[in-house]
């Protein structure tokens, strides 16, 4: 009876949020429309569909990076990957100008390749060592974070003014500007990660064990956390590339997960905090657009509200 | 069954396993002793397969650790090690399960659910079955592990210090355990072992290890003796017969 209980109850809850979600989206896409349904429709569409499109890859990546560095703690973001993708568009400035960026198209894939490139180099090379790995991986991407951080504070004095606002603009994360034709090959891109996960489910619940129990059940290690590495990269670069850094919603959602999901099991814990991260995402631009009328970034009110959330969580229930 | 040839680990200069050369016996109960940092645990670490070795090699079943895939080793070798966290939220039941994982690769069959309930009992946790991990004591935490390593039904065992942790009564019972294994199941199980003297009431045989080199091996009459004991510890012992078991005085 027991067993039936616990299969049960993840179930209901993720059809609680997507139930959720699917209110939420119909809200969002009707509300307050006055204008042409033909215009409304597709401009709302795009902006609803990347939304969703980040807050599955954002949420999922921390998760997986959580469960291949055994920590709960870390988040991509905390490893320097913002950092990385705001020197990116600084050396974009710096280099190209504000005007001619070339083909937007062309642009994306190389800022996705750059960041997947760095987080193969940067993770592989730190996880696949076993001795004191955890405690040189954050302080390794500690220093990174720093070191991208001043070299694009070095290269922002060189711009003037103008081309500094334009920058600027591009580092909190926007869905107002987001094209079609990028979404179409992230959503792409984001398909074939999620494609990669649904394979791994069940070896990413025995890494949950730890490095050596994992192995003594016969789980390739190295492998899979390499495997796992390059989805995490695919999936943060692929919504950083495509709106902005959103830094702090991934920890947000992981851990809400967690909390609501009465089990370990990857094949529910995922769905739970993408389609959680979709309403925080979804909810929060809402709020953005009718209450502060876009006076503000969507990153502040997420970080505002679901900090206060967290921090009520966390100090409800210690653990 | 278990082989090691020329088994070498180096860090640097610093040589912690020096030519270990053994072969294990079968269906028996093997302690491998020696002071701290006697090469212990990396003998064992390697024969896992969790610890890359400077030279020679380790042989489970015929088969080379090195170059066997892990998925086939883990459904002959059982492993576990001192510290063991886990990263979520599991309940014993979950853990337990984790066991089958080199059979199932995570759909448990009828068969799966039968040598988990099995294992629960024999570690007698079917009462706390459902409760998580971390609100059981250190003890029951440890009995669960060694009932996920039962539950992968392998022939050979490797136990990294199982009594750690344990009280006089918990690190009784759980060596009756072990040993029941042996003699009810069949199975290998070699376990790191600090305290001499579980090592001469329960074991087959002693493996006893100095400075990363093998010692002496043989039987509890054998090893468990004053001047053998002096060659590994360092120390002089009284070795005194207790109800038919040479029992260690050492401790003024």
């Amino acid at each position: 009876m027991h067993s039936g209980r616990a299969a049960l109850r993840p179930l209901h809850v993720l059809a609680l949020l997507g139930v959720a979600i699917l209110g939420l989206a119909v809200v969002f896409m009707t509300i307050g429309a006055n204008g042409r349904w033909g215009f409304v429709l597709p401009f709302r569409g795009t902006k609803l569909a990347s939304l969703l499109l980040v807050a599955c890859a954002v949420a999922t990546a921390t998760v997986l990076f959580q469960t291949a560095s055994g920590n709960r703690i870390l988040t991509p973001a905390i490893m320097g990957f913002d950092e990385l993708y705001r020197l990116i568009q600084t050396g974009l400035v710096v280099g190209i100008g504000t005007g001619g960026f070339g083909d937007p198209r062309l642009r994306f894939l190389a800022e996705t390749g750059a960041m997947v490139l760095f987080a193969l180099l940067l993770y592989r090379w730190l996880l696949a060592r076993t001795e004191g790995g955890l405690h040189r991986l954050l302080l390794v991407g500690v220093i990174c974070g720093v070191l991208f951080r001043s070299l694009s504070q070095f290269l922002q004095r060189m711009l003037d003014p103008s081309q500094f606002v334009v920058l600027q603009a591009s580092f909190f994360a926007n869905f107002n500007a987001v094209r079609p034709d990028l979404l179409a090959l992230a959503a792409l891109l984001v398909l074939g990660a999620g494609v990669g996960t649904w394979r791994l489910l069940a070896r990413l619940d025995v890494l949950l064990l730890g490095r050596d129990a994992a192995i003594a059940l016969g789980v390739d290690h190295r492998r899979t956390v390499t495997l796992v590495l390059v989805l995490v990269a695919v999936l943060v670069s692929v919504s950083t590339a495509l709106v902005g850094p959103v830094t702090f919603l991934g920890l947000l959602v992981a851990h809400l997960a967690y909390r609501v999901m009465p089990t370990y099991r990857h094949a529910v814990v995922l769905p739970a905090a993408a389609l959680i991260a979709a309403v925080t995402l979804v909810g929060g631009q809402l709020v953005l657009e009718r209450v502060f009328s876009l006076n503000t970034a969507l990153s502040i009110v997420i970080e505002f509200l679901g900090g206060l959330t967290l921090l009520v969580l966390l100090a409800r229930r210690p653990r | 069954m278990i082989e090691t040839q020329d088994l070498t680990r180096r860090y640097g200069d610093t040589v912690v396993v020096d030519g270990v050369s053994l072969r294990l016996p079968e269906r028996a109960f093997v302690s491998v002793i020696g002071a701290n940092g006697a090469g212990k645990s990396s003998v064992l670490s390697m024969v896992s397969r969790l610890l890359p070795m400077s030279a020679g090699r380790a042989l489970v079943d015929g088969l080379d650790v090195a170059a066997t895939p892990g998925d086939v080793l883990a459904r002959r070798l059982g492993i576990l090690r001192q510290d063991n966290g886990v990263a979520a939220r599991v309940t014993i039941r979950d853990l337990v399960a984790f066991g089958r994982y080199p059979h199932s690769k995570g759909r448990l069959t009828a068969a799966d659910r039968g040598h988990i309930a099995d294992a629960l009992a024999f570690l007698d946790l079917e009462p706390l079955a459902d409760r998580f991990l971390d609100e059981v004591s250190g003890g029951q935490r440890q009995r669960a592990y060694i009932a996920m390593v039962l539950a992968q039904d392998t022939d050979c065992i490797l136990l990294d210090e199982p009594l750690n942790n344990l009280d006089m009564r918990h690190a009784a019972a759980m060596m009756g355990l072990l040993r029941r294994a042996v003699d009810e199941r069949g199975r290998t199980i070699v376990a790191v072992l600090h305290d001499i003297n579980f090592a001469s009431c329960y074991s087959d045989r002693i493996v006893a290890m100095r400075d990363g080199k093998v010692v002496a091996i043989g039987s509890p009459e054998e090893i468990v003796t004053p001047e053998v004991l002096r060659a590994v510890y360092g120390i002089d012992v009284e070795v005194v017969m207790v109800k038919g078991y040479r029992t260690v005085f050492f401790y003024r």
